[in-house]
Parts: structure tokens; sequence; C-alpha cells
């Protein structure tokens, strides 16, 4: 059995990490691949393309119903196991790691198997690396817009240039032991006050 | 004591009423008083609780009753040694249906809903007079098929002369879905612990029609599932957990803390709903509306939910053989007289009565008992103090009796 006869159902929510996923199974000749974001209508999905293997994420609450589905079909379709082999324990454990869980028919021979895990797992991996780097520069972008709002009040309040400004708020952070970020939202917050109490009077 | 010389605990969970005791001993001081840094993680589905234990990123786990003994029987796809030394309390399921099958439950003549034989009857006749249109055969979920939900759901149909294989579709739905499935029209009814019915009341979208406490009083639900490879390696550690569970079980019962679990419950790392929906199950004002009245009993084995009192945190052996009595009943298993002593040595009651030596509670001195025996309240055998169990049993009347398992396993085929 090469690559492309090898049928691959990939059921995740996540579409994103799910076409990467798919797009490395293709590179490496797997031409039967299917993606499934939704749990309902799985079972027939299943019943009608006869996947040998099939690729979950574990953040999906659905597996104890997929599980049961395999119980269903069982007498009327083709075993599914899960894993890899009971014996391969480092395999399932990378995979239990990197947020995936991985069921293959019966019989399929595990050296069949274990690139498509192995896959499976690379790329959700390089997925939560993705998205821990995005939600960092996310952060880093919203602090940076913070320093700056800060920066702007202390040049006005104190009639001083923006390198002093980013000094002052510097060595606050170092002496407080905390973050410019945490200053600069504390001197936007405080002035607010103080200009809403302007404001009043 | 700094937190750098607890032990650490690793234990998952998923967000459900009866996840309490594990919550309130990490939060209210209960483990680390046990020098214990008790680490939850809130898991999204059952299969997920097994393969994280079986690789060892849990030591102990919130667990559905028989899935210890699933695992022992090797219905798990990686080798799982476990054990059950201790109960996480008694009942807090109920039997949910959608407003449709109601009304016509009502029309049938449902009387006071909550009672397992008028609301049985009452389907019963609902499922007969659907029978002539296939399309209209009611679909039931329960969480999981080694689950108390599954074992009670299919034991009042059966009762009421309902067969759960062919006369109504069982699917499986993660609880936190359920309320939803309901809405949506996917599913007709379900067996859920709470919150997911009281929310599904709240919501408007359905009608709690039966409990668990009602179809079976005093009946076990989760468990504490234990790594053999922990238990084994550190004894001491185990034993003192034990003791903080059962001391956060103690403190979940006093009704002056209720609206504190609640609203602990409700945080977002736990079940992450509203406290409203936490307080019927606590309170046992369960939310049947108008016909809650009669689910206001007192503490112990006929309590919707019971954390502690009557030993509802004990695993009996008999427990666990009945879950067992009922995987062969439904088909999941093959009766094997084998089988018999491996599922009752999954339940370690010696464990439990050891490590609670040193703490005030009057400890069973039975490990096994005849469930459906009692039928009032009773004094029993007991280590220390003083212990009352019962009423109990099953609602059909029905006696299971564990040194005649397989009697009953013959009983119930026939019927």
């Amino acid at each position: 059995m090469s690559p492309d006869n090898v049928s691959v159902l990939v059921i995740d929510e996540n579409r994103i990490r799910a076409s990467i996923i798919e797009a490395g199974l293709a590179d490496s000749g797997y031409q039967n691949v299917t993606l499934v974001h939704d749990m309902d209508g799985v079972a027939e999905h299943i019943e009608s393309t006869h996947p040998d293997v099939i690729v979950i994420d574990l953040e999906n609450p659905n597996r104890d119903m997929l599980e049961q589905l395999f119980v269903l079909t069982r007498s009327v379709q083709r075993p599914i196991a899960m894993f890899v082999d009971n014996s391969d324990r480092d395999v399932m454990e990378a995979a239990i790691d990197a947020g995936v869980s991985a069921y293959v028919v019966d019989g399929l021979k595990q050296d069949r198997v274990k690139p498509i895990l192995d896959m499976a797992i690379t790329r959700f991996k390089a997925y939560s690396r993705m998205a821990r780097e995005l939600e960092d520069a996310r952060n880093e972008l919203a602090d940076r817009k913070l320093i700056d709002q800060a920066k702007g009040i202390l040049m006005q309040s104190r009639g001083i240039g923006e390198d002093e400004a980013y000094r002052m708020l510097r060595t606050t952070a170092m002496n407080q032991n905390r973050k410019i970020s945490e200053i600069a939202q504390s001197l936007i917050t405080a002035s607010s006050l103080i200009d809403v109490t302007g404001e009043a009077k | 004591m700094t937190v750098r010389d607890l032990f650490p605990v690793h234990a998952g969970f998923l967000p459900l009423l009866d996840s309490a005791l594990l919550v309130v001993a990490a939060n209210c001081g209960f483990a680390e008083a046990q020098g214990i840094d008790l680490r939850l993680t809130r898991e999204t589905s059952w299969a997920n609780i097994r393969d994280r234990m079986a690789v060892g990123h849990f030591e102990v786990a919130h667990m559905l009753a028989p899935m210890p003994i699933a695992a022992a029987l090797g219905f798990s796809p990686m080798p799982l040694d476990l054990i059950a030394p201790m109960a996480l309390g008694t009942g807090g399921n109920a039997v949910t249906v959608s407003n449709d099958l109601h009304r016509e439950m009502t029309i049938e003549d449902a009387g006071p809903m909550l009672d397992p034989i008028t609301s049985g009857i009452a389907l019963a006749r609902v499922i007969k007079d659907r029978k002539s249109d296939k399309n209209r055969k009611p679909v039931f979920a329960v969480v999981h098929p080694y689950s108390g939900h599954n074992y009670e759901l299919r034991y009042w149909l059966a009762a009421n002369g309902i067969v759960p294989d062919r006369d109504v579709d069982l699917v499986i739905v993660p609880p936190p879905l359920m309320a939803d499935a309901l809405r949506a029209g996917r599913i007709d009814g379900y067996c859920v612990g709470e919150p997911w019915n009281s929310l599904a009341v709240n919501m408007g979208v359905g009608r709690i029609v039966t409990t668990k406490s009602r179809i079976w009083r005093g009946s076990p639900e989760k468990v504490l599932g234990v790594s053999v490879t922990f238990a084994n390696h550190h004894p001491e550690i185990l034993d003192r957990l034990l003791c903080a569970l059962v001391l956060a079980a103690q403190w979940c019962g006093n009704k002056d803390n209720h609206d504190e679990l609640a609203n602990l419950l409700s945080g977002r790392d736990y079940i992450g709903i509203d406290a409203l929906h936490m307080l019927p199950a606590l309170d046992g004002t369960l939310s049947g509306k108008e016909v809650n009245s009669d689910e206001n009993v007192p503490r112990g084995n006929g309590a919707f939910f019971e954390p502690l009192e009557q030993a509802a945190t004990f695993p009996w052996k008999s427990h666990a053989l009945w879950f067992y009595s009922q995987m062969v009943r439904w088909g999941q298993v093959i009766w094997n007289p084998d089988h018999v002593k491996q599922v009752a040595n999954v339940y370690r009651p010696d464990l439990y009565r050891a490590a609670l030596s040193t703490l005030d509670i009057p400890l069973p001195s039975a490990a096994s008992k005849v469930e459906g025996a009692l039928k009032e309240m009773t004094p029993v055998g007991s280590v220390k103090g003083r212990l009352f169990l019962g009423p109990d049993g099953f609602f059909d009347g029905q006696v299971f009796d564990p040194d005649a398992i397989e009697e009953y396993i013959a009983l119930q085929n026939r019927s």
C-alpha cells in the first residue's frame, strides 16, 4: 500500500491547523485526505469514506462519541483500533504531548501508520508554536502602544523629550521590579483619573 | 509549609458538579494541610482522562465509576492499571427530555414527574404511539458507554418495558454540549450529571423527568481513579490525598458552604457557568420547577447528590460488581466467572479504611453489601462511630446480591 492509497480522515475544529496537516500529508504523497471540522455527520463521513487512519485533536470534546462510533461500526465495518500499536509507547506519548490522537483500521501495518502520525505530531507542534508566537507578537504590539501613550503623557506634562520620557518609565520599572508596559498602564490609568477630576471642576 | 515542600499530585477532571471534592480539596486548603499540591487540569473528554493517565500526565483523576473496571477488562487502547480507592459521592445525575417529548409524556399522564415509575410508563406509552413512524424513534444521549449514566438510563427504560437497543437510539454527547444538542433537536433526551440538567431547565429547553437517586438510591457515580504505579510508589501520599478528599467532602456537605461551593465551581477553570445552575443539585431542590418539592429529601442515600453521609465515598466492591453485571447485560463483555475477582479487586475499600483510620469518621467494616436490601435506615457494622445505611435500592424493588451475580444477570436477561 503506497501513501496515495491510504485514506486519512482529519477531524479538527481548527481549520487552519487541519489545513496545515493536510498540506503536510500531501507533501508526503498522501492524496486521499479528508478534513472534517464539524462533528455533525461525522458518522456518515466514516461510513462513506472508509478511512484507514483517523486523526483527531485532543481538545475535541467529541472523542468519546467518536470511540463509540467505532464500537457501533465494528460489527458491520472494519474494526478500528486506537493508535499505532500498543508496543509503540513513545509515539503515543509524543502524540498526547502534542495534543493529537489517532485511530487506525485494524490490520494496517505499523510502518504505514507511523509516518502519518509522526507528520501529525510535527504539524501540531508547529501549529502550537506558531499560535504562541502570534500571541506573543500581539502582546508585544499592545505593550508598544501603551508605552507610546505613556511617553506622550510624560512629554506633555513634564515638557521633556521622548528619550527622557522612556528613560523615566524604564528606571521606574527597574526600581519596582515590574515590566515597562505595566508602569505605562498605571501611568495611563492615573492620568485618566486626574483628567476626569480636572473636568469635574 | 511553602509550596516547595508540598508533594505535587496531578489530577484530571471533567466540568461536572461531582468534581467538587477535588476542586474543594485543591482550593480550600485541604490538600495543602496534608502536604499535597493538588494540581487540577480540566479535560474535554473521558478518553483524554484515560489516555493522560496511561502516559503518566495524571496520577489520579475524576472518573466514571465503571472506567477503572473497563480498563481492568482490557477495554483501553493503551495498557492502563487503575484502582479506585475512593468514591466521589453518590447520585448527582438526572434524565432530562426536550419540551416536546415532555409534552407528549404529560398527555400520557406522566403524573408527578421525577418519579421513575410514572414517568417511565408515560415514556413507554409515547414510544408505543410513535412506533408507526420510524423517524420519531426517540434519541437519548449518555456521556460514555462505560458510565453510570448509560447503565441507569438503560435500567430505567428496561424496567418500564422499553428495550433500549430497539425502542430508542442511544448516542454519546459530551456533558457541556447536552443542552445545546437538545435545543437543536439532535437528541430528545439525555442522562447526565449536574449542572447540565439544570442548565437545560433554566435555558427553557428541557425538563427533568427522573433522577439517578430515584432510579437507584445511594448509587455510585464517580470514583477517584488512581494509577497503580502511583499507589505503589507513594502509598503515604495517597493516604493523605484520601484524607484531604474526605475532609473536602465534609465541607461540601455542609449547607452553609453551598453558596461558596457554587461560586467556586462556576469559576472559569472549573465548570464555567453561572452559580445559579449549581445550587439546585446542592440543596436538593432540583430544577423540576413546580414538581421539585418531593426532591427535598434529607441527606444520605435518598439525597439527589450526597458527598459524604452514609459512606458516600466508600468504594463498595458490590458497586463494582453491579457495573460488571450491566456490562454483561448490555453486551459490552461476555460473562466470565474469572472476571468477578478481577473486577472486585479494582475497588479498594481496604486502602480507604487504612487511609482514613486517623480521621473521626465511621467506616463500614464490610467491603461489599447486598444492594437494595435495606428497606429503612439501619445501623451497620462499622470500624468506629455509629454508621447508618439505607434505605437503599432500585426503584423496581430488585435486589443485587454480589454473591449471586450470575443469577442476577440471568434474571435480567429473561425480563
